[in-house]
């Protein structure tokens, strides 16, 4: 037994790192926050300068792991800072009563439609759309109306809403645009979606391999290959009716409430060496005013007219029966 | 001295068994909190999935395991033609392949941009519209599945006595009656482990069946799991869901298991010489012509995940130290799982014969008996994300949960390795045991002297099967750390599904041709451990 119990203890001792003893803020957040090409080390690095304290990130897979995760936490979570939820969450969120009210009167917020919540604070921004590829299809739908009445050869790939927040994104932009029509536009919508795919991942990378010429992802996806590839082939359809907004926020766990550094990193979060960060590492749009003017390719980018948002508390209440909505419509 | 040989194994089924119903009682504690999704989860959405999730499992594994007795028997027949142990360690990646990768290997012959779709439209007379739907989900899950399986009826057929070949060969038995005498009685008896296994494996897939099914028509009981714990974070609806996944399945298995039969082993000792096999020409080329179909099936996705791998920057990934850090820790976590999967299922196979030996022929199996060969087999129904969202509850309040993540990794995939590497040791365990025992008996080679002299010679090579897939799946899978943080354990499917979720896709693909290799590499390792040395008869 000698000779494999050693190797498990050592792998834990070799992975598990050191603990830190100084002052210390621990924000829980998503996997490609910290990624080393996210916004996590650049924030990280600018923090700490700035308030010589340690910040530790701790990362779970996306939004939903990380409320799944304080949820099975409860009171004794070590999370001073959740950063990563979205709009869609926040009410869920706030019912679980493991936040504290970030207490600024004011804050210096620039979202479309504005910012009204006493708990969570908003890092950036971005609209659902779908994105073509430009070499295969020629004439986008320029409305939700025509992507969902359009030629059905011209396949979409949708994600899940039961294991994915674009998936749930879509739901709620078809709810926003349709109504209690929503049921009608899926049934025909349904003919058009290739298939659909547990997350964003995996339906980006059908898209990308040219499975189907169009994906459900954001308008600034056309921003990375355009910086990052330096390629204008893939782009985002405006539609007529506005865009789903996705807003990602922040919040101060009531564990953070007693850390002052908890407060200190909120300011932080909307100030430009925070935001500055963000385009051009987590792709969305900053949530507060830069220091540094946008890589012109994000001039580029489709600006929806009208942004489409439900009030998180309505999502909350209302999530179960329009995802077993889309799930009776999809699966007829 | 029985004891001594039980006791290991009695070990291994508390640890496993602690390692699951750990898991249910921290879910069982916090579902109390609000018990009312278990009773509504039993609605006509479940009727509907569980009817799907049966469906696609019994295609696919009969799918998987019909061709894969065909290429088993050719390949034993054949035991040396160049390339054959290159084909059988192949045969062993497809299971450390992330679902989506596998995916993509397989849409780029078969999807609408395939390799095949401008033949395929040409012969249909309309564009390619692709395999999704069910033919996707049976072509990605026979992927998986068939070599799988065509490696453990090969361990089976292994046992068969090399005196039986030259007997058969001497009694100028044809193709026909040699299977029918020789090789079928190993291979029924084989068939409800091997077959339940693959049941198992894909009652339980999640990706392929979502990616490559078209839209939610094609649900398992798994993404509802998935879903419960993740989204909706409803403890007592998930652990109700995998209760029914585990009833769904002891009820499928338990009628598989009729389909088998015992056999009475060959208690001689043999003196043929290894490889004795006359093949007739005829016979010959049908076999060529099915390995080289097999080969064919397995090996196209693969060089299709080689191909877009190869368009990858190689030299800037090779030259990343997270790269690095990533396939080191991929290594650790890797070896050290096989190394526990291995020895637990040793541990399992030597007291279930034991416990063989001690009850008189014909009588009804003991429950332990059966705990010890397909009752543990059972575990590959319960979701890892399960057995993670337990543990964590249960230990959220004493320890630092990061800290556990390796532990917890290491454990989880061990166990779900068990079952495979039980199959391949199996059948040589109980040969040589049946061959060795009273000599051994009148000997009094008991023990440790019996392990190194006696059992260790000829476990040797199914040891290294066994430990090769125990490698492969632990490499690829991920579930168990979805709610631990996961900073201490990125692996390299775990930095692949990351750059692939930030759009790096040709980083992703890269990084699955190097996740290939690596499997290659270990499985090369331990078969060179394993192989059968030169004084060996």
């Amino acid at each position: 037994m000698r000779s494999l119990f050693l190797p498990l203890v050592s792998a834990t001792m070799l992975l598990a790192g050191p603990a830190l003893a100084q002052d210390k803020l621990t924000v829980y957040t998503y996997e490609s926050f910290t990624a080393e090409w996210g916004p996590g080390p650049q924030v990280k690095k600018a923090f700490e300068a700035e308030c010589s304290c340690a910040v530790d990130f701790v990362s779970v897979a996306d939004g939903v792991a990380l409320l799944s995760r304080l949820k099975l936490e409860g009171a004794s979570t070590k999370a001073d800072i959740v950063l990563g939820l979205d709009t869609n969450l926040s009410a869920e969120a706030k019912a679980t009563g493991l936040f504290a009210p970030h207490g600024k009167a004011s804050a210096p917020v620039e979202i479309p439609g504005g910012w009204n919540d006493d708990t969570f604070l908003p890092y950036d921004y971005g609209y659902f759309a779908v994105v073509y590829d430009t070499e295969t299809l020629k004439t986008p739908p320029k409305s939700l109306k025509e992507l969902v009445e359009g030629d059905a050869t011209q396949k979409i790939v949708i994600q899940d809403p039961r294991t994915s927040t674009p998936g749930l994104g879509l739901v709620l932009w078809v709810k926003a645009v349709y109504g209690d029509k929503a049921g009608d536009a899926w049934a025909k919508l349904k003919d058009r979606v290739l298939t659909v795919t547990p997350g964003w991942s995996e339906a980006y990378g059908l898209f990308t391999k040219g499975e189907a010429p169009m994906v459900l992802s954001y308008t600034t996806s056309p921003a990375y290959h355009m910086i990052a590839e330096n390629s204008e082939k893939y782009q985002a359809a405006s539609f007529e009716e506005g865009h789903y907004l996705q807003v990602e926020v922040a919040g101060i766990t009531t564990t953070g409430a007693k850390n002052p550094l908890a407060a200190e990193f909120m300011d932080f979060m909307l100030s430009p060496k925070f935001q500055d960060i963000i385009p051009e590492t987590n792709w969305m749009l900053p949530a507060a005013a830069t220091d540094k003017p946008l890589n012109p390719a994000f001039d580029k980018l489709v600006k929806p007219s009208k942004p489409l948002l439900i009030l998180s508390e309505d999502v909350a209440a209302n999530r179960k029966a329009w995802v077993d909505e889309w799930l009776a419509v999809m699966s007829r | 001295m029985l004891s001594s040989r039980l006791l290991p194994g009695i070990i291994a089924l508390s640890f496993i068994a602690l390692l699951i119903g750990g898991a249910f009682v921290g879910l069982g504690v916090e579902a109390t909190k609000d018990p009312t999704g278990a009773l509504a989860a039993f609605d006509s959405y479940l009727f509907r999935i569980a009817r799907f999730t049966l469906w696609q499992a019994v295609l696919s594994t009969m799918l998987s395991i019909l061709p894969a007795i065909a290429v088993a028997r050719a390949l034993s027949r054949h035991p040396s033609f160049f390339g054959r142990g290159l084909i059988l360690k192949l045969f062993a990646v497809p299971l450390a392949l992330p679902a989506i990768v596998a995916a993509l290997g397989i849409l780029a012959l078969f999807g609408r941009a395939g390799y095949f779709a401008g033949i395929a439209s040409t012969v249909t007379g309309s564009p390619w519209t692709g395999i999704y739907g069910l033919s996707g989900i049976l072509v990605a899950h026979v992927f998986f599945n068939l070599p799988l399986a065509t490696r453990l009826f090969l361990e089976a057929l292994q046992t068969v006595p090399a005196d039986q070949w030259r007997l058969a060969s001497q009694l100028g038995m044809g193709a026909r009656s040699t299977f029918r005498l020789v090789e079928w009685p190993v291979l029924r008896a084989a068939i409800p482990g091997i077959a339940g296994l693959v049941f198992m494996l894909c009652v339980t897939s999640f990706t392929i069946v979502l990616v490559l099914g078209g839209g939610p028509r094609a649900t398992t009981i798994e993404v509802a799991i998935y879903q419960a714990l993740r989204f909706d974070f409803d403890p007592a609806r998930a652990v109700a869901l995998t209760a029914t996944q585990i009833a769904l399945t002891v009820v499928m298995i338990a009628m598989l298991s009729r389909l088998g039969a015992d056999t009475t082993g060959d208690a001689n000792l043999s003196v043929a010489r290894k490889g004795y096999v006359s093949v007739p020409p005829g016979e010959r080329v049908a076999n060529m012509l099915i390995i080289a179909l097999a080969l064919c099936f397995v090996a196209a996705p693969l060089a299709a995940i080689v191909l877009a791998g190869l368009q990858a920057d190689l030299a800037r990934l090779f030259s990343e130290a997270t790269v690095w850090r990533a396939t080191r820790t991929s290594i650790v976590l890797a070896v050290s799982s096989a190394m526990l999967a291995a020895v637990l299922a040793l541990a399992l196979v030597v007291a279930r014969r034991t416990l063989e030996l001690a009850r008189p022929r014909g009588t009804r199996l003991p429950l332990l008996e059966r705990m010890t060969d397909s009752g543990v087999g059972f575990v590959l129904v319960v979701p890892p994300i399960v057995i993670g969202a337990g543990w964590f509850i249960l230990l959220r309040t004493t320890v630092d949960v990061f800290t556990v993540a390796p532990v917890m990794v290491v454990t989880v995939n061990a166990v779900m390795a068990m079952p495979f590497a039980l199959r391949a040791l199996r059948p040589a365990y109980d040969t040589a045991s049946e061959r060795h025992e009273r000599l051994c008996a009148q000997l009094g080679i008991a023990g440790w002297n019996r392990l190194r002299l006696v059992d260790w010679p000829v476990l040797r090579r199914p040891l290294a099967t066994a430990f090769a897939f125990a490698v492969a799946l632990s490499l690829g899978d991920l579930g168990v750390i979805a709610l631990f943080g996961s900073d201490a354990v990125q692996t390299l499917p775990y930095l692949l599904l990351s750059r692939m979720g930030s759009y790096r896709t040709e980083d992703a693909a890269g990084l699955a041709l190097m996740l290939g290799l690596l499997c290659l590499m270990l499985i090369m390792a331990a078969d060179w451990l394993g192989r059968e040395t030169s004084h060996e008869r």
